[in-house]
């Protein structure tokens, strides 16, 4: 089978297919791609014959079968030959914690950089802007190997000029660097990136403690990594923007959700903080416990799909994020495709047995 | 030897004299019995046991005519007493496991400490209510120094103090603990009775299957429920691998009809966890990626799991699942058994074969586990015989005439 080649969908605009056109070439696609990984990578082709799908008695994306995403994180899923591998991304996690494994051949991840290119052409302009990471340099570590972090900053990067760290090396935030960064591009839009965690603890917090306000409002903000550290310091989307917009004066703040296992499609969030899904991808809300499709406003487990992925199974994903799908075509901000919210994560359940752990002290 | 006070302690019932502890009984006295059955009665009358129908069963368990019962089968062609002082370690997660641990020890005739997990569960301060109640009254005067429920959180100190005193230790609690708590000093005479992580399977006779009436397959499935989804599959009895009997055409037949009933029968129960449900699909998607010879029998979208193999690899206890899910093969002469059973195997729970031919084959072929075999639906009926055990004769010292 040759392998799938999606280039040509790069000359539509992201948001051009309504739902009629989205779901028939989207899910031809996304069947070419089932095919692609049934015949190419071990694993998956296990999966198909234990589950005895056929792939052709598949007509809508609904129905192709989707990886629980935790599995990156157990097993080498690899779509070509091991000797075209040339990058392993990782999901970033705490130390112990297992991380995702995503191998990169160099046709997706050029595919991937095309396709986050033109949806972040689409957010700020083809023009590559002044740029200020609200993050340390010391997160670019390992060459071979990266970090969802470090690979988002360096990806992100390509769409900045004159990349400027806002933070040192113990996580500070350098006032006198992004001083005369701000002096250097006076009145120039500026491009800030970071994660939105971080930029709430070390960007923030010391501006509000020092009572600083930075001359940023001709920036964009794009942020994005999860809510979660947030929550638990209940902080909302809403008291968040306030927040940027009151130590900095950025009233346009754009978040984002993807993940390391779909790199570069990611979804942005329109003026109206609705999500959106571009042509290159999209998302289902499945119910539980039968992983049924749910209805529009109905929240669920988040399943993403993306063309991007290549060179590993990971075109059709379960994830054990929240989220509600609102509508269809119909955002107030004309983007057409599905807008969505992301509400959370699924609840860990407290295991119940008697095999428990009662104690393990050293 | 360092002094208790000033650990982070937790008392539920009795004090912090550990070494001031009764002295011991013989087994299934007058004292422990009674106060046992008392604890039955009071436990019945409280209102809120309609929410527990975990430690309803442990009140339906320590009745008096149960204890009796009891008495009869354990009956010693020597004179016994208890060991001394028992600690009891008791696990995080099956809320009355302590107070079964706790009874056990009683019926021996020891004196007891029982180290309760440290997170809030309303079912032990229910039963701990109605101990200290009892423990009040003039009649059960002798109980007192025979029972200490404490909690610590995590303190392999006190653990360790804890087990300097003791003549027995009840150990529960996954492989690592075990062996951590293993690793403590303990007097030279001290005995441990470890129950650790288990595996556990069932056998079905697909004729009995078919043929069976509509109360006999309701009362079978309801059972089938029990044994694995009381505890989220999570118990050591609950089984993960079924193994059928019967030609082709019955076996098919056989489980259609099974998992037709018990798919009905779980649409009309509590609907499970999403975390619960992603954690089965997550163990699904990786059984079948990692192996060849399996095939999904069941749709994804159903409410359980089930991976047919045509041969059972000899390490499928490690690949066990939760929340409903299962391996199921074919096995008309159970000698799938001499290939994958280990000491890790636990219980057999069968339906529409003899236990004998089961209990003939694991004793005929010499295997090194599997410790009960017992119906369908009563996988999770802990009794003094666990693990292999004869816990009776572990927590008592024979004192012989010759």
């Amino acid at each position: 089978m040759t392998p799938p080649d999606f280039s040509a969908w790069l000359e539509y605009d992201p948001y051009s297919f309504n739902s009629e056109l989205k779901r028939e070439r989207l899910s031809s696609a996304l069947l070419e791609l089932t095919e692609w990984h049934a015949e190419s990578c071990n694993e998956y082709k296990r999966l198909i014959n234990a589950f005895q799908i056929s792939t052709a008695a598949i007509t809508q994306m609904e129905q192709i079968p989707f990886l629980p995403v935790r599995l990156f994180k157990e097993l080498d899923l690899v779509s070509v030959p091991r000797e075209e591998i040339f990058k392993v991304m990782t999901s970033s996690g705490t130390s112990g914690q297992q991380v995702s494994k995503i191998y990169l051949d160099r046709r997706t991840a050029a595919f991937q950089t095309k396709v986050l290119s033109r949806l972040m052409s689409h957010e700020i302009g083809p023009k590559r802007l002044p740029m200020l990471v609200i993050d340390s340099k010391t997160a670019l570590r390992g060459r071979w190997s990266f970090s969802a972090r470090g690979a988002g900053i360096l990806g992100f990067s390509m769409f900045g000029q004159d990349v400027t760290y806002a933070l040192d090396e113990g996580m500070n935030l350098n006032v006198g660097e992004v001083k005369s960064f701000l002096e250097r591009h006076n009145g120039a839009q500026i491009f800030v990136f970071g994660f939105t965690f971080m930029i709430w603890e070390y960007f923030v917090k010391p501006l509000l403690q020092k009572r600083i306000k930075l001359p940023l409002s001709s920036g964009v903000l794009l942020h994005g990594g999860g809510w979660k550290k947030l929550q638990n310091q209940s902080v909302s989307n809403d008291e968040f923007r306030e927040a940027v917009s009151s130590v900095s004066g950025i009233e346009r703040n754009i978040n984002y959700y993807g993940m390391v296992e779909q790199t570069g499609s990611l979804f942005f969030e329109c003026e109206y903080k609705y999500l959106h899904t571009p042509i290159y991808s999209d998302v289902i809300v499945r119910r539980s416990p039968n992983f049924a499709v749910a209805e529009v406003g109905e929240e669920g487990l988040m399943e993403v799909l993306a063309l991007t992925p290549r060179s590993y199974p990971g075109h059709a994903l379960l994830t054990e994020d929240l989220g509600i799908i609102h509508g269809e075509d119909s955002c107030k901000c004309g983007r057409l495709g599905k807008f969505f919210t992301i509400s959370g994560r699924v609840a860990k359940a407290e295991a119940r047995g008697c095999s428990d752990t009662h104690e393990i002290s050293h | 030897m360092k002094s208790v006070i000033n650990l982070p302690l937790q008392i539920l019932v009795g004090d912090d004299k550990f070494r001031r502890h009764g002295h011991p009984l013989p087994p299934f006295s007058a004292e422990a019995m009674e106060f046992l059955s008392a604890l039955s009665q009071s436990l019945f009358k409280n209102s809120s046991l309609r929410n527990h129908p975990d430690v309803a069963a442990f009140a339906f368990w320590c009745r008096k005519a149960n204890l009796e019962r009891l008495r009869r089968e354990h009956h010693s062609p020597h004179r016994r007493l208890g060991r001394g002082l028992v600690l009891h370690i008791t696990p995080s997660n099956v809320p009355v496991n302590f107070a079964f641990s706790l009874a056990f020890g009683l019926l021996a005739g020891n004196a007891n400490i029982v180290r309760v997990p440290n997170t809030e569960k309303p079912q032990i301060n229910l039963i701990c209510a109605e101990i200290n109640k009892l423990l009040a009254r003039p009649e059960h005067a002798r109980a007192v120094p025979m029972i200490r429920i404490i909690t610590y959180p995590r303190n392999g100190e006190l653990t360790a103090i804890l087990s300097e005193l003791s003549d027995a230790r009840m150990l529960w609690g996954g492989d690592q603990t075990i062996s951590h708590l293993r690793s403590m000093q303990t007097s030279p005479r001290c005995v441990d009775i470890c129950f650790s992580d288990r595996y556990s399977i069932c056998i079905l006779e697909a004729k009995a299957i078919i043929d069976a009436d509509r109360s006999t397959i309701s009362k079978l499935v309801s059972g089938f429920y029990d044994d694995v989804f009381l505890l989220d599959q999570n118990a050591c009895s609950s089984p993960h691998l079924v193994l059928w009997q019967g030609d082709a055409y019955q076996v098919e037949s056989g489980k259609k009809r099974f998992w037709a009933e018990m798919n009905a029968f779980l649409a009309i129960k509590p609907q499970q966890a999403t975390i619960n449900a992603v954690d089965r699909f997550v163990h699904l998607c990786r059984t079948v990626m990692n192996f060849d010879q399996c095939e999904v029998s069941e749709s994804w979208q159903s409410p359980i799991s089930r991976v047919d193999l045509r041969s059972v690899m000899k390490e499928i206890d490690r690949y066990k699942g939760g929340n409903g899910f299962f391996f199921e093969a074919v096995d008309n002469d159970l000698s799938v058994l001499q290939s994958i059973v280990n000491e890790k195997y636990q219980t057999i729970t069968y339906f529409g074969i003899k236990p004998e031919r089961i209990i003939d084959r694991v004793i005929g072929m010499g295997l090194k586990g599997v410790d009960r075999v017992v119906p369908v639906g009563t996988a999770l009926n802990i009794g003094m015989i666990w693990d292999g055990y004869d816990l009776i004769g572990m927590l008592t010292r024979i004192v012989s005439d010759r």
